[in-house]
């Protein structure tokens, strides 16, 4: 670490699309690494996840990585292009520049946060991002953890949650019944998530799932204390110690866009092969489109095949894909945001949390740039990954133009771009 | 038909804000043309400082007077124009240096610009974090940051509540009569003021400018850890050389405790995009003055350009060949610094008060190419 | 017996289990808050993955450390409420 090294294929991202591109395309005995800024490999959905012998889908896929030789790059975060084949990249003892001749992006999604009064108080958590504190760590035994806000991510948080031990006292999905049955109907397409759903409720037996119901307000002093939820005209408290929240996902398109991708209503543009606009790029999962465990897994397995030239592969999924896709699409028109989620805010709601700028201060401007320029909205550390998603919702502006670095690095990360040896 | 304006000024920058600002408490009508957002061009790329420089007489005497004016503004601001009198550390590494601060506390004690020599046991005490060996350092304490964009709204603010307009849009064409809109409209003014920096080319052809790309890198907070802002001398070779490219060492402190790192120079570059290496120079030459500097959380690089001209002066008066046009641009690096300077002698010559410096030097006919009509 | 990580926080000596990550640490040790806001506020970790900044800490003297991705290590001192 510290220096260059080349690869046939760098994989960007290990979770399920990234170890998936990567077993197929090292299987093809191509030289392959995979980096990732988490300690492991997982992603988000496998974060923490034993590489023990077992028939779990994950360590199917585990054991299935460890068997071939993927240098697994970890702790380590891609910051910035520095030529037209090599990625900067920065982990904690310092930088390492990767070249290759084929780039997968399987930099997957993170939650949607839309603010609403006391959403920044201590123990008001992400739903996805609560689940990857507990596998990290946390311990949530005896915890009252209220699960709110939209989408499948919710029951599998709870779930999840529930195992560590966590009271859940209610799911509160924005959805609306009519869209959850349609959804629902869409499911019985689809077997094996009509299994994984099934699965999920009986894990969450005796758990209240309420449509048509959301937060309206956190309460606390110094943390969460209980949480305010409406439904219908009837709102009601909650006292609870969590209150795991998310609205769906977000594609992470940050590094495509740096490279120059297409990227088009927030997703990366891909062809069936999985390229992008970007000769020799190629992007798989959630950046593509949010689309689920299953669809990563095959679109990672896509772009493993087709870096290696082996298209009939490649081919043989595609109809698997365009099932997948589909019941995506299903997924993304149930758990729509509805109106009502954006009178949450009130003026003084802070919008961005980096550095603290209320709802009425962005208001006053008619473009993100503006907003950002005049209150600073969107000039912290997080790089509008939080606030930006959340004003293009409440206010309907596009948000666009990412420079480098793609995440904040120590100034010395910046001066060794300087000294890469690709020719610029 | 009568005139809708007495004066239409094309451009919501600093320069365009403060000219717009003038106009007003001066009871003339005036309209601002501005393409995207107040303070969205240079203005929100630069560093925001306001500082006296001496590269030449006229530029010292227009950097100080529009220092003064800023000063007497410093009440008045508010909070989010971050208005902080930090006061500028030049700093020397090398004998020839130390000769130029000398040189500089003469020139600006004669001319009452409070000044101190530091010495490096003050200079180390001033600000622990540079590196040692140096040799001193010129202490300016009169100069001052501000956060440019909220300015140049305030401005404008200050402007709308006398008799301004704002229009949001782009000019396509300066008139004897007014200014002709992207839309087709038109707005009718007797005068026309062009202050749309690094565009007022495009309307006013024969100006002699060019745009000067600079980067600049943010980064998080680290409260108190530089208190002034800090200049290499060598600043002064970067900023007047005509040479492609070039780094000097500057950092300074913004009140939110993060700290703003430049600078950097170069012609001949149109492309909006952060390169590299013009980064990695950048930040290294701020290390050497800096070493702690190297372990901080970088959050973000932009760029911007400058419009400067051949003699680094800017433009203030009216446009030779035409009766009811007038120029405000060309600013280079010292557009926040000389707004305000710029504004009054804008007035000046329009209302023919007498200017509290001389303007014969702003005068755009110096660069004017001499073919056009 | 499970394997534990010796380090500090805010100065007082803890005990965590290894392959935790410095988040978990904090809140395993009772803290909710990890950092103050710009304007004051006690913020604690909200998206788990290394996005949204609000989980950072000193670790060994250096400022602003996103906490939710590392892994506790032996000797490690974190700061929090900076």
């Amino acid at each position: 670490m510290g220096e260059r090294a080349e690869f046939d294929v760098l994989v960007v991202g290990g979770g399920p699309a990234g170890i998936a591109a990567a077993c197929c395309a090292a299987e093809a005995k191509l030289r392959v690494a995979v980096v990732d800024d988490n300690p492991a490999l997982g992603g988000q959905i496998w974060r923490g996840e034993p590489a023990s012998p077992g028939t779990s889908q994950s360590a199917t896929w585990y054991q299935r990585v460890a068997r071939l030789p993927v240098h697994i790059i970890a702790g380590t975060r891609v910051f910035a292009p520095v030529g037209p084949r090599t990625l900067m990249a920065e982990s904690e003892d310092g930088v390492c520049e990767l070249a290759f001749r084929k780039l997968i992006l399987a930099t997957g999604a993170r939650e949607r946060f839309l603010p609403f009064p006391g959403w920044t108080l201590p123990n008001v958590i992400g739903a996805g991002g609560l689940q990857a504190l507990a596998r990290s760590g946390v311990n949530v035994r005896g915890k009252k953890v209220v699960v709110a806000g939209t989408g499948p991510l919710l029951l599998a948080a709870a779930a999840h949650l529930r195992q560590g031990g966590a009271e859940i006292c209610l799911i509160a999905e924005q959805a609306s019944w009519r869209r959850l049955l349609a959804f629902s109907v869409g499911l019985a397409r689809h077997p094996s998530k009509l299994k994984d759903a099934l699965a999920l409720r009986r894990e969450l037996a005796g758990v209240p799932y309420l449509a048509g119901c959301w937060p309206v307000a956190a309460q606390g002093k110094e943390k969460l204390d209980s949480v305010i939820l409406r439904r219908g005209a009837k709102t009601w408290n909650v006292p609870c110690d969590y209150l795991a929240c998310g609205f769906h996902l977000v594609p992470n398109t940050e590094l495509a866009a740096l490279l120059g991708c297409r990227v088009e209503q927030g997703r990366v543009r891909v062809d069936d092969f999985q390229q992008t606009t970007v000769a020799d790029v190629y992007c798989a999962g959630e950046p593509t489109g949010i689309g689920g465990l299953e669809l990563s897994l095959v679109e990672g397995q896509i772009a493993g095949h087709a870096v290696a030239g082996h298209l009939d592969a490649a081919r043989g999924l595609f109809a698997k894909r365009k099932g997948l896709r589909r019941f995506a699409a299903g997924m993304d028109r149930g758990f729509a945001l509805r109106h009502e989620l954006r009178n949450l805010p009130q003026p003084d709601t802070l919008v961005c949390r980096c550095e603290d700028v209320p709802l009425g201060r962005v208001r006053e401007h008619s473009s993100w740039r503006a907003a950002k320029l005049l209150t600073r909205c969107g000039m912290g550390p997080c790089q509008g990954r939080v606030c930006a998603p959340a004003v293009e919702f409440l206010l309907g502006w596009n948000v666009e133009s990412v420079r480098p670095p793609v995440f904040p690095v120590r100034v010395e990360s910046l001066i060794a771009t300087a000294a890469s040896q690709s020719p610029s | 038909m009568t005139p809708t304006y007495d004066v239409v000024i094309i451009g919501g920058g600093i320069v365009g804000a403060a000219c717009a600002r003038e106009c007003a408490f001066a009871g003339l009508r005036v309209a601002v043309v501005e393409a995207d957002f107040a303070g969205g061009g240079a203005t929100a790329s630069g560093m925001g400082h306001i500082v006296v420089m001496d590269d030449s007489k006229p530029q010292f005497a227009l950097t100080r007077y529009s220092q003064q004016l800023w000063r007497e503004l410093a009440y008045e601001l508010p909070p989010d124009v971050e208005y902080m009198p930090c006061g500028t550390i030049w700093v020397a590494a090398d004998e020839q240096e130390m000769q130029e601060v000398r040189r500089k506390h003469d020139f600006y004690g004669v001319r009452r610009v409070p000044t101190e020599i530091l010495d490096p046991r003050s200079l180390y005490e001033a600000e622990p974090h540079l590196r040692p060996g140096l040799l001193g350092a010129l202490l300016v304490p009169e100069d001052l940051v501000i956060y440019a964009p909220c300015a140049a709204r305030f401005f404008l603010r200050q402007a709308q509540a006398r008799c301004c307009d704002l229009h949001m849009g782009r000019v396509t064409g300066i008139r004897d009569h007014g200014v002709v809109l992207q839309d087709g409209s038109v707005l009718r003014a007797g005068t026309v003021v062009n202050a749309a920096g690094t565009w007022a080319k495009e309307l006013t052809p024969g100006l002699e400018m060019r745009p000067r790309k600079g980067h600049l890198v943010i980064t998080d907070r680290y409260p108190g850890f530089v208190r002034h802002q800090l200049v290499e001398l060598g600043y002064l070779k970067s900023a007047h050389t005509l040479t492609a490219e070039s780094f000097a060492f500057n950092v300074q402190p913004r009140l939110t405790g993060q700290l703003l790192i430049g600078s950097s120079r170069q012609f001949g570059v149109e492309e909006k995009s952060v390169d590299n290496h013009i980064i990695a120079g950048m930040l290294a030459r701020a290390c050497e003055y800096l070493p702690e500097l190297s372990r901080m959380s970088a959050i973000r690089c932009w760029t911007g350009f400058r419009a400067a001209t051949p003699d680094k002066l800017p433009v203030i008066g009216k446009c030779p060949g035409h009766e009811h046009l007038y120029l405000a641009t060309g600013h280079e690096g010292l557009g926040i610094t000389t707004s305000l300077g710029t504004a009054r002698l804008l007035l000046d010559q329009m209302l023919n008060r007498a200017p509290a410096i001389p303007l014969e030097p702003y005068l755009p006919g110096r660069v004017m190419e001499t073919a056009h009509a | 017996m499970p394997d534990l990580v010796q380090m500090t926080i805010n100065g007082v000596a803890v005990r965590i289990p290894r392959g935790s990550t410095v988040a978990a640490a904090v809140l395993l040790a009772g803290s909710s808050a990890l950092r103050r806001s710009v304007s004051g506020e006690l913020r604690g970790p909200l998206c788990g993955m290394g996005v949204c900044f609000e989980c950072r800490v000193a670790i060994d003297g250096r400022r602003h450390v996103r906490s939710c991705q590392l892994l506790c290590r032996e000797g490690m001192e974190v700061t929090i409420g900076g």
